[in-house]
């Protein structure tokens, strides 16, 4: 006779007793990963959709014309926005001949030769800088130049999108520069350097390729702004090269246009849209391709 | 020697030029600041035919615009923030929050295209018929179907912000030690209560930070909500069906009518509180966002 002792089932320690609280945690545990999940596709969605949109929009408009013809007198057909293209990239040009030394300078400051509460003064200065509305600046350079000038004018324009690169130039070169290692700075002035020559020759050339992602990454943000220039490079439907001057860009002719009662007109405004968010995404995938975005991971 | 003090020149120039814009704005508001004092705040007219400047109205479509965008853009961002973090595949982390990121490259007048031309007259043959039928007995919802007005402006904000927040919540949360989660997850805890206990009471100074400079973002974008807003102060009331203004569309309306005198003086003080209030806001947000430590990448 064999008796078989049968063992009580014994639970497993690692799993949850199934109690009624144990299942409320579960269940607001896959609750948010539902809402977490919904949020992020939200985002992709709305992306996806307004490029699909403009892309769908615009692209039957983008021809030969649209790059070597300027606007037909309203609701003409034909026509271009060539003159809104150069006007942009003058006022772009413009705005990096102000933007960009002051920008790097402001960064070199920052992070060679800034101590104490000065350079945290500024650094905050110029973060808060960067949260400023743009329309500020775009009123700044009317009452500063258009106003005396008594005209609109690419310079004004200019100037208003420089002070816009300021603090974007500034704060991704501080943080660039602050990369580079303290040896290669002690390195060469145990060779006899200066401190300048330290800076120009060895510092910043580290540093090269991070300061132009900041300088590529402010240009690709002012060359999309609008409201400044309303009041200061105000449009202009013929080519001009003046920069005293009304001088047109894109994102204004795009404003114009949008609002516009002429369909021809409206199709450009989205086939200039297309132009512009894709020289924007573009510059984009470009810096993220360039820093290695693509590849670093987030934890 | 020369080359320090030529960088101090540039930096002081940069320093001047903040001073300078704040300068302008004060100097060339003051004939309406003398001229009306508080009242232009409570004023309901914006009327330069008999030089009576108030911006009640404005001052209200900013504000709730700004708070609708809130709102909504809270919720999504920091959820996003959470599960780009928290619960995403690996491989997928970078290209989506690169995709969210580009939401905040998208030019704000490609926004308001999109908002004119798509958004408001899908809102008032569809959205708002909808939303007056199933919540109609809510204030919020009455009137007439405008398909331009503080609703429009509002939805076009909530994606405007959504980037910035996701992008500081994400970085902030970023920041949370390990060894708190893992110590968390020891304990027997769901992925939830990780978040709950140990990565938000530790991310919500930098998390309020992202949200206040959403906030200042919201307050002072200016093409996108000109565009949609429909720029017509009507009186107000609860509804956001109703068109209206915003601070900045009234300095984009009607900067290019401004006479000299109180009207130019005007549009200039509509821009000075632009700057006041959008300044308070950024303050509070970068000191709460620099008490998180070394936070904020390009797209900050």
């Amino acid at each position: 006779m064999s008796t078989v002792v049968e063992n009580p089932p014994v639970a497993n320690p690692f799993q949850p007793p199934r109690t009624a609280h144990n299942a409320r945690r579960r269940a607001s545990n896959i609750l948010i990963i539902v809402f977490s999940l919904l949020a992020t596709a939200f985002a992709v969605v709305v992306l996806l959709f307004l490029l699909l949109y403009v892309l769908r929009a615009g692209l039957p408009f983008i021809n030969v014309a649209l790059f070597t013809r300027i606007p037909t007198p309203n609701g003409e057909p034909g026509g271009g926005l060539a003159n809104s293209i150069q006007g942009s990239l003058i006022l772009v040009g413009l705005a990096s001949l102000f933007g960009i030394p002051l920008g790097l300078f402001t960064g070199i400051y920052l992070s060679e030769f800034g101590r104490g509460s000065i350079a945290l003064g500024v650094r905050f200065l110029v973060d808060v800088l960067n949260g400023i509305p743009t329309i500020i600046f775009g009123l700044f350079a009317w009452i500063f130049i258009v106003v005396p000038q008594q005209s609109f004018s690419g310079l004004a324009g200019g100037v208003a999108l420089g002070i816009i690169m300021i603090p974007i130039v500034a704060r991704t070169s501080e943080e660039v520069l602050r990369l580079v290692p303290k040896e290669l700075r002690e390195a060469s002035l145990a060779l006899g350097a200066t401190e300048s020559r330290t800076i120009l020759r060895v510092v910043i050339p580290a540093a090269r390729n991070g300061i132009i992602t900041g300088i590529v990454l402010a240009m690709a943000r002012v060359a999309g702004e609008t409201a400044p220039l309303l009041m200061t490079a105000f449009g202009n439907p013929f080519f001009n090269s003046d920069i005293t001057q009304p001088m047109d860009a894109l994102p204004l002719r795009i404003f114009n246009f949008a609002e516009s009662p002429y369909p021809a007109q409206i199709n450009q405004a989205y086939a200039g849209s297309l132009v512009l968010i894709v020289l924007i995404l573009l510059t984009s995938f470009a810096i993220r391709w360039a820093t290695g975005g693509f590849q670093r991971s987030g934890r | 020697m020369l080359f320090r003090g030529f960088t101090l020149l540039l930096v002081l120039i940069v320093v001047a030029v903040i001073l300078g814009v704040a300068w302008i704005l004060v100097s060339n508001s003051m004939p309406t600041i003398q001229h009306f004092g508080l009242s232009f705040l409570s004023n309901q007219a914006f009327d330069p035919v008999h030089n009576i400047f108030g911006v009640a109205p404005a001052i209200f479509g900013t504000l709730v615009t700004s708070a609708f965008a809130l709102i909504f853009a809270v919720p999504i961002g920091v959820g996003t923030a959470i599960f780009l973090v928290d619960f995403c595949p690996r491989p997928l982390q970078m290209p989506l929050s690169f995709i969210v990121e580009l939401l905040a490259a998208v030019p704000s007048v490609i926004y308001g295209l999109f908002g004119f031309l798509v958004l408001a007259p899908w809102l008032q043959t569809s959205g708002q018929p909808w939303l007056q039928r199933y919540l109609g007995f809510l204030p919020f919802f009455q009137g007439q179907f405008h398909g331009l007005g503080l609703l429009a402006a509002g939805m076009i904000l909530v994606i405007m912000v959504l980037p910035l927040i996701t992008s500081v919540s994400r970085e902030v949360i970023l920041t949370t030690p390990t060894a708190q989660r893992e110590a968390l997850l020891a304990l027997g805890s769901t992925r939830w209560e990780v978040i709950r206990y140990a990565v938000l009471p530790y991310s919500r100074i930098g998390i309020t930070g992202g949200v206040i400079l959403a906030l200042g973002r919201a307050l002072g974008e200016t093409m996108a909500v000109t565009m949609v807003i429909g720029n017509q102060a009507s009186a107000i009331s609860p509804s956001l069906f109703s068109t209206g203004y915003t601070l900045s569309s009234v300095i984009a309306n009607q900067f290019g009518e401004a006479t000299p005198g109180l009207f130019f003086s005007a549009v200039i003080e509509a821009g000075l509180l632009v700057f006041i209030i959008t300044l308070i806001t950024n303050v509070i947000a970068r000191i709460l966002i620099y008490r998180m430590g070394r936070v904020g990448g390009l797209a900050v």
